[in-house]
């Protein structure tokens, strides 16, 4: 008796190993690596549970794997330990890495053809669509949470400065002067909070790429490295030497506040320090809870010396990348195609962008959240959507796709607070980001057998 | 006189050894030999195409003026945060060694700050110097010193360095109270009656005496402005403005983990390992077994 069961147990044993991905109800389980924490995480949590109440087939469990580049550290070492999840979620610098990624990853393309689900690039925003496609417009992962640079502006700040707080500063030399008006007033009573005028969070993103991007200016070779991974970088032109140059200046005025790296600006310009704060338009949620006073979203400024014509902005963000591992089914593989079809369907997208502050990223979601008057209710909340949808995309402005991009910002972040202590000049702080850069993206090519 | 004690068997000993033996392979020295074999080697982040790349990881870093730097930065770092700690401790362990009242509560609240994690140490020191929340931060600006240590190279230093030697206060306190209580009082009171003073008598005697602790803590506290500052320096600056905090470890970390760049990044951690054994060679060398601590 006692050793029939023990026999059973063994036989169930290897059993229950092979099947990991079926659990007790039966259900296929999918899990879904993300970097989503806070309201977005709330999100996240709503959209699998909602996935999971729809069909009987699937359970995708959510799980948050801390930062961007932790997830993606923990989805390379899962993958080597052939211990991959269905889905992670990955930051958009991460897409050359990923790109690198060969059978680690299953890209939108592979996975609809051999699962026969339909995944049509087509739904998707161009912006949003090239930033993760392949040069010939095959899907490479599925584009998620996306966001864009603007401006947001104090509006009673801009009111006490004497500034008319609804036209925003449309180009550089208007912020300049907004700038200006207002530190004339700080101190004073009417402008209360606000300390200085003007700061950026993500500087290299919201104050050199996008810029770039907008301007139709190349950051880097070969289309900005889509079409090589032999790209050279090339920010440091003339008109980005002078928007360096304009910052460092307005730093040195007391117009430019520099808060610091990535994210850490943005509580400036919610707690009211900052009457003008760059920043992503997914900044929107926090702006909403914390702001004390009026604000409003506004396009990023263009220089006119460039041009009067800008172009669309690029996204910032992630998207979702499938991986595989050696024993994972066709069946698994069908279940997470279902599930991005599910996330891209226009209630979910929709509903996304509007608890979130994300853009869509399909058409029918947009047009969705118009038909419910959500741009009525929250005015501004579509001046991203309206930025990256602007004009012809150009190899310009169609994205970055280098490897090790992450890198080259911090490098640039590096350079760019030597200048910032007068240590150096704008054009020396881009040459050197160049030159550094340039060997970051040489390692990488022989790294991926380039 | 030796004693040995003489196994009769062979099984015993290897049986007794074993565990050890096998906690060190497997916990040490295969992991050392991975990255040793991973720092000759040039890979992509997936471990998709690798190739044998020779010394080419450490060609680069030491013809990049940027690592040399750091070396410099690191060694410096070390230094300055095994002085201040060190010479703090003393002084509080000197202090605390007298015949004072409530001495043993003193002696604990020293202690505590050993207990904090790294992060936990930054967020305090965050919450006292940040310029813009930070009690102190806000008091410096508004006494017309520009306290900003995320754009002054200096001031993010001094941060670093402060918030590392403040943590290891502790650790040297007690080994310092202990070296200083094993100071034989008769050698004291003989120099007392010879008429040796406080600090005569402190620099001529005390001073000498805990010679083998000092050394032991110099090393320990090179080791851990190395190696155990971090989290530290991660959660206060991220080795930031510039380059200006970004020592070795900080280095590695970013290399390997933010920018998945395995084959530098062991290359980095086998010069780091190098200077360990380096340093603790030192250590065995000048200490050898007469080691009091």
């Amino acid at each position: 008796m006692k050793r029939r069961t023990l026999l059973a147990a063994s036989a169930v044993t290897p059993l229950a190993a092979m099947g990991r991905a079926r659990a007790q109800s039966g259900k296929l389980q999918l899990v879904w690596w993300h970097s989503m924490s806070g309201a977005n995480g709330e999100e996240i949590n709503r959209l699998a549970k909602a996935f999971n109440d729809s069909q009987s087939e699937a359970e995708v469990q959510a799980i948050f794997k801390g930062g961007y580049a932790d997830s993606l550290t923990a989805a390379i070492a899962a993958w080597r330990a052939d211990q991959a999840p269905h889905l992670v979620q990955i930051f958009e610098v991460g897409t050359g890495s990923m790109l690198a990624a060969g059978p680690a990853t299953k890209q939108v393309w592979q996975l609809a053809k051999e699962t026969g689900v339909a995944l049509d690039p087509a739904i998707y925003i161009p912006g949003v669509r090239g930033y993760y496609s392949l040069p010939d417009g095959r899907l490479a992962s599925k584009p998620f949470n996306s966001s864009t640079a603007v401006m947001w502006y104090n509006k009673d700040a801009f009111a006490a400065a004497g500034l008319d707080p609804e036209k925003a500063p449309a180009t550089w030399p208007e912020v300049i002067a907004a700038a200006k008006a207002i530190k004339a007033k700080v101190g004073t009573p009417e402008m209360g909070a606000v300390k200085f005028p003007v700061t950026s969070s993500w500087m290299i993103w919201a104050q050199l790429e996008q810029f770039g991007a907008i301007h139709d200016l190349p950051f880097a070779t070969k289309a900005n490295g889509f079409e090589g991974l032999d790209a050279e970088l090339v920010f440091n032109g003339p008109h980005q030497v002078a928007q360096w140059d304009r910052l460092l200046g307005m730093a040195k005025d007391g117009l430019y506040e520099y808060g610091g790296r990535d994210t850490v600006p943005d509580a400036l310009f919610y707690s009211g320090q900052a009457a003008i704060g760059f920043g992503s338009s997914a900044g929107r949620g926090d702006i909403v809870r914390n702001a004390k006073f009026k604000w409003a979203a506004a396009f990023l400024p263009i220089d006119p010396a460039v041009t009067t014509n800008p172009i669309n902005s690029i996204i910032g963000g992630a998207s979702l990348w499938t991986m595989t591992t050696k024993q994972r089914t066709d069946a698994e593989y069908k279940a997470v195609a279902h599930f991005l079809t599910f996330l891209s369907s226009p209630e979910q997208d929709a509903h996304f962008h509007q608890t979130t502050g994300y853009v869509p990223v399909t058409f029918a979601g947009y047009e969705k959240s118009k038909a419910e008057g959500y741009y009525d209710k929250a005015p501004g909340a579509d001046v991203a959507i309206k930025q990256l949808s602007r004009g012809t995309m150009t190899a310009n402005s169609r994205g970055l796709r280098l490897g090790r991009l992450a890198e080259i910002r911090a490098i640039l972040y590096e350079e760019t607070e030597k200048a910032l202590q007068g240590q150096q000049t704008g054009k020396q702080a881009l040459d050197n980001g160049v030159q550094r850069g340039n060997r970051v993206l040489r390692e990488f090519q022989k790294s991926v057998g380039g | 006189m030796e004693r040995r004690t003489i196994f009769g068997h062979l099984w015993l000993p290897v049986a007794l050894v074993a565990p050890q033996f096998l906690l060190t392979l497997i916990f040490f020295l295969w992991p050392a030999g991975q990255a040793v074999w991973s720092s000759l080697t040039r890979q992509d982040p997936f471990g998709l195409h690798s190739q044998f790349a020779g010394l080419d990881n450490f060609v680069f870093l030491f013809t990049d003026p940027l690592y040399r730097d750091s070396i410099g930065r690191t060694v410096f770092f070390m230094i300055a945060v095994s002085a201040i700690s060190m010479s703090l401790a003393l002084l509080l362990a000197v202090f605390a060694d007298r015949e004072i009242k409530g001495r043993f509560t003193y002696r604990t609240l020293l202690i505590w700050p050993y207990a904090i994690a790294p992060a936990m140490a930054a967020v305090l020191w965050i919450l006292l110097l940040q310029p813009r929340i930070g009690i102190l931060g806000v008091w410096l600006n508004r006494h017309g010193i520009a306290w900003d240590y995320h754009l002054n190279d200096t001031q993010a230093m001094l941060m670093i360095v402060l918030a590392s030697a403040w943590k290891q206060v502790s650790y040297n306190f007690i080994f310092f109270l202990a070296g200083l209580q094993s100071v034989s009082r008769s050698v004291l009171e003989a120099a007392r009656m010879d008429g040796a003073r406080g600090w005569h008598r402190f620099r001529t005697i005390t001073f000498p005496l805990l010679a083998p602790t000092t050394f032991f803590l110099l090393v320990v506290n090179f080791v851990y402005a190395a190696f155990d500052t971090f989290g530290t320096i991660q959660a206060l600056t991220q080795g930031g403005p510039g380059k200006a905090t970004e020592t070795l470890m900080v280095k590695v970390y970013r290399d390997g983990v933010v920018n998945l760049d395995i084959g530098s990044s062991s290359a980095q951690s086998v010069i780091l390992m190098l200077g360990v054994i380096g340093l603790t060679a030192m250590q065995f060398r000048f200490l050898g077994r007469r080691q009091t601590t």
